[in-house]
C-alpha cells in the first residue's frame, strides 16, 4: 500500500513538472541509432542542444526494425507528446496514418514531405552544400578529375550528385566520375565496394572523392586515404575519420532541424508545411576544422564562401535534381 | 572500345581483391559440405569473425591479434552449428540461418556497447591493419615490358592473407584428394554408414570438418574488417557468403573449379564498377540497375547452360543416425 502510494504521488508529480514544461517533446531516430556518427547522432546533438538550453527533457526511441515504426509512434502521440520529430524519410508512410489519427498533436519528419496539416516536412537542399565541396574538390585536384561515390540509387542521391557535378565544373573540372554502389538499401552499408569503386576511380585518374554513401563512405573514405588521395565525407562532420585525408564535409544541419521543431513548439509558433533549408537557413554547409585546415587553402577558401554568398544572394542557381529528375551540368 | 575498361590491370587488380573473401569462404564451405553438413550460415560466421577481427585488432593493437580472434569466434560459431547438426542431429538449413541472424544482431549491440559508434568499430591505423606485402623485386622488374607491370600491380602489392587464400587452393585439393583424412571426409559426405562400418567416427570427421570451415570463415571476416577495409560496420560481408556458396555449387565442390568460380564473379563485380555509367559498344550507355545484376544474370545463365548438372555429396543435409 505504501508502495502504492508512493508510486501515485511520484506519477502526480511527473505529470506536474510535465505540465509545468509546458511540452512533451519526443525524437524518433531510423534504423542505424542514435551514435551512427552521421544523420542520427546529428539529430540526437539537435535535442541535447535544446534540453540544456531549456532544462526540458524530451522522450526518444531507437527502432530496431521497419515494423516498430507506427507503433513508437502512435505510442508516443497516446502519450501525449508533442511535438514528434522523426529522423529519416523512411517514416512518411507510418507517419501519415498516425498524423490522421492525432490531428491535435504536433509532427516533424526530417528529409521527407508528409502532406498533412499537423505535420512539418523538413527538408534540404543538399545541392547547395554539393556545390561548395564540388568547388573545394575541382580546386584541390591536380588532374582535374573528381570523383563521386553514391550510396543506393535514388533521386535524394543524384540530387548530392548534381549538385557537386555543378560546383566542381564551375572550379574547372573536366570531368565528374560517378558511381552508385547499388540499388538495394544494402548500398548504405557496404564499405568493401565503396572502397572498391573509389579505387577504380582514383585508376581513372580522380583525386578527390566524394562519398554521399552512409556507411559505404567509410570505405571510399578510407581507400582514398590509403591511396594517398582525398575524400569528402558527408551528413555530420567526418573530417576526423582520416585526419589530412579528408578535404571537408557536406554538412547536413539535422540538428538544427530538431532544434528548431522543438524550439518553435516551445514558444507557441510551431509552423505546419514545408520547410526548406539551404545554405541561407543554414541547414547545409561544409565542415572546417583542425583536421582539414591545412588541406584548404586560402583561395580555396575565398571561391567556396564567394560562392556560397552568391548561392544565399540568389545570383547562383544551383540544379536541384529532384525538381525534374535531370542534371544539366 | 577502351580494353583498359574490361582487362586493364587495374580491373584485374580489383578482380583479386574482391574474390578473396569468396574464395576463403567457398572453401570453407567446401569442407564442411564435403563431409556431409550443409552450411548457410557462412555469411554469419565471416561477419562475427569480421566484428571480432576488427574489435580485437583494434583493443590489443595488432592485426594478427585481429586475425586470431576472428577465427577464435567464427570457430565457435561453426561448432555451435556442428553441435545442433551433428551431436543434436537437427536441421542444418535452420542452424545456419540462426547463425546468420545471431552474428547480424550480435555484432551490432556489442559494438554499441563497447565502442558507442553505432554497431562500428574504430578505425584501424597503423599496426592494427594488416599492410600490403611487396614482393621481392617488384621495383626493379616493373620496367620489364608487359609481365614487369603485371608482376608489379597484379601479383605484388597485395595483403599477406591473399596469398594464404590462393595458396588454400592447392592445399585444399592435396588435403581432400591425396591424404586419408581427405579420403575419409569425401566418404562421410557420401556414405556415412560405410565410413562407420570401417570403424571410424562420423562425429569426429564431422566436427573436425566444420571447425576448418569456422578458421577459413574467420580469415574471410578478418580480410573484410582489418585488411580490405580498417573496421568493421554493420552487415559488412553484404551477402559474400551466400555469394561464395553459390560459387561452391558453381565449382561442383571441387577446390580448383572453386578459384576459378570466385574469380568469375570477383571479375564481374569489378567489370560491373568499370563500367558503370560508360557506353558500351553498339549498346550505348546502360542504367546502373543492370551492371548491378549482371554478375547474377551470367551465373544463371552460366548454370543454366554451361555447367552442367551439379551434384551435391549425397548425404549432405542428413544428420547421420547409427542404426540400433
Amino acid at each position: 500500500m505504501k508502495r502504492l502510494i508512493m508510486g501515485l504521488l511520484a506519477a502526480s508529480a511527473m505529470t506536474a513538472s510535465a505540465y509545468a514544461a509546458d511540452i512533451n517533446p519526443a525524437i524518433i531516430y531510423d534504423l542505424g541509432g542514435k551514435f551512427d556518427k552521421s544523420f542520427n547522432e546529428s539529430a540526437f546533438n539537435g535535442a541535447e542542444k535544446f534540453k540544456q538550453e531549456t532544462g526540458i527533457s524530451y522522450r526518444e526511441f531507437e527502432i530496431q526494425n521497419d515494423a516498430q515504426r507506427e507503433q513508437a509512434l502512435r505510442k508516443f502521440a497516446e502519450d501525449g507528446n508533442d511535438p514528434i520529430v522523426m529522423a529519416g524519410f523512411s517514416w512518411a508512410a507510418a507517419l501519415e496514418k498516425v498524423a490522421a489519427e492525432f490531428p491535435d498533436t504536433h509532427f516533424a519528419i526530417i528529409d521527407m514531405v508528409v502532406d498533412a496539416p499537423n505535420v512539418r516536412s523538413v527538408v534540404y537542399k543538399e545541392h547547395e552544400g554539393s556545390y561548395l565541396v564540388g568547388i573545394m574538390a575541382a580546386m584541390k585536384s591536380d588532374s582535374k578529375k573528381v570523383g563521386f561515390v553514391g550510396g543506393m540509387d535514388i533521386p535524394l542521391i543524384r540530387k548530392f550528385g548534381c549538385g557537386y557535378v555543378g560546383g566542381a565544373k564551375s572550379a574547372g573540372a573536366t570531368e565528374v566520375i560517378q558511381n552508385m554502389t547499388g540499388d538495394t538499401p544494402a548500398a548504405w552499408n557496404d564499405p568493401t565496394k565503396g572502397g572498391e569503386i573509389a579505387k577504380s576511380q582514383i585508376a581513372q585518374g580522380a583525386d578527390v572523392i566524394y562519398a554521399a554513401a552512409g556507411g559505404t563512405g567509410i570505405g571510399v573514405l578510407q581507400a582514398a586515404a590509403d591511396e594517398g588521395k582525398y575524400g569528402i565525407g558527408v551528413d555530420s562532420n567526418q573530417n576526423g575519420l582520416q585526419p589530412g585525408h579528408v578535404l571537408t564535409s557536406m554538412l547536413k544541419r539535422v540538428d538544427v532541424a530538431v532544434y528548431n521543431a522543438f524550439m518553435d513548439s516551445k514558444e507557441g509558433k510551431f509552423s505546419n508545411g514545408i520547410n526548406v533549408l539551404g545554405l541561407k537557413e543554414g541547414g547545409v554547409d561544409y565542415a572546417m576544422d583542425d583536421n582539414n585546415k591545412d588541406l584548404v587553402t586560402d583561395d580555396m577558401m575565398k571561391a567556396v564562401e564567394d560562392a556560397k554568398a552568391k548561392i544565399i544572394a540568389g545570383d547562383i542557381q544551383v540544379h536541384d535534381y529532384m525538381s525534374d529528375e535531370s542534371c544539366p551540368y | 572500345m577502351d580494353w583498359h575498361l574490361y582487362l586493364g590491370l587495374n580491373v584485374l587488380d580489383s578482380t583479386i581483391r574482391i574474390s578473396v573473401p569468396l574464395l576463403l569462404a567457398c572453401l570453407a564451405g567446401l569442407y564442411s559440405e564435403r563431409s556431409g553438413v550443409f552450411d548457410i550460415g557462412l555469411e554469419g560466421k565471416m561477419l562475427a569473425g569480421a566484428f571480432a577481427g576488427a574489435a580485437a585488432a583494434s583493443s590489443f593493437g595488432s592485426a594478427w591479434i585481429g586475425l586470431f580472434f576472428a577465427i577464435l569466434v567464427s570457430v565457435g560459431f561453426a561448432l555451435v552449428h556442428g553441435f545442433a547438426s551433428i551431436t543434436a542431429r537437427g536441421n542444418q538449413i535452420v542452424s545456419g540461418v540462426a547463425i546468420n541472424f545471431i552474428a547480424a544482431g550480435g555484432a551490432v549491440i556489442l559494438g554499441q556497447a563497447w565502442f558507442k559508434q553505432g554497431g562500428r568499430t574504430p578505425s584501424l591505423v597503423g599496426d592494427e591493419r594488416f599492410s600490403v606485402v611487396t614482393l621481392p623485386f617488384a621495383d626493379s622488374l616493373g620496367g620489364v615490358p608487359l609481365l614487369g607491370p603485371v608482376y608489379r600491380e597484379l601479383v605484388s602489392g597485395h595483403y599477406i592473407l591473399v596469398y594464404f587464400a590462393f595458396l588454400m587452393v592447392p592445399v585444399t585439393w592435396w588435403v581432400l584428394f591425396r591424404t586419408r583424412f581427405g579420403l575419409r571426409l569425401r566418404a562421410v559426405g557420401e556414405n556415412p554408414a560405410a565410413v562407420d562400418t570401417a570403424g571410424i567416427s562420423v562425429t569426429f570427421l564431422r566436427y573436425r570438418a566444420v571447425m576448418i570451415t569456422g578458421i577459413l570463415c574467420g580469415f574471410s571476416g578478418a580480410y573484410l574488417s582489418v585488411a580490405q577495409n580498417a573496421g568493421f560496420v554493420k552487415d559488412m560481408t553484404a551477402g559474400k557468403g551466400f555469394i561464395a556458396l553459390a560459387a561452391l555449387i558453381f565449382a561442383k565442390w571441387r577446390p580448383v573449379n572453386a578459384m576459378f568460380a570466385c574469380l568469375l564473379f570477383g571479375y564481374l563485380e569489378a567489370l560491373g564498377i568499370s563500367l558503370q555509367g560508360k557506353p558500351l559498344p553498339v549498346i550505348g550507355t546502360v542504367p546502373v540497375q543492370f551492371m548491378q545484376a549482371l554478375p547474377y544474370i551470367l551465373t544463371v545463365i552460366l548454370l543454366a547452360g554451361f555447367i552442367g548438372k551439379a551434384i551435391p555429396p549425397r548425404a549432405g543435409g542428413v544428420p547421420y543416425v547409427k542404426e540400433r
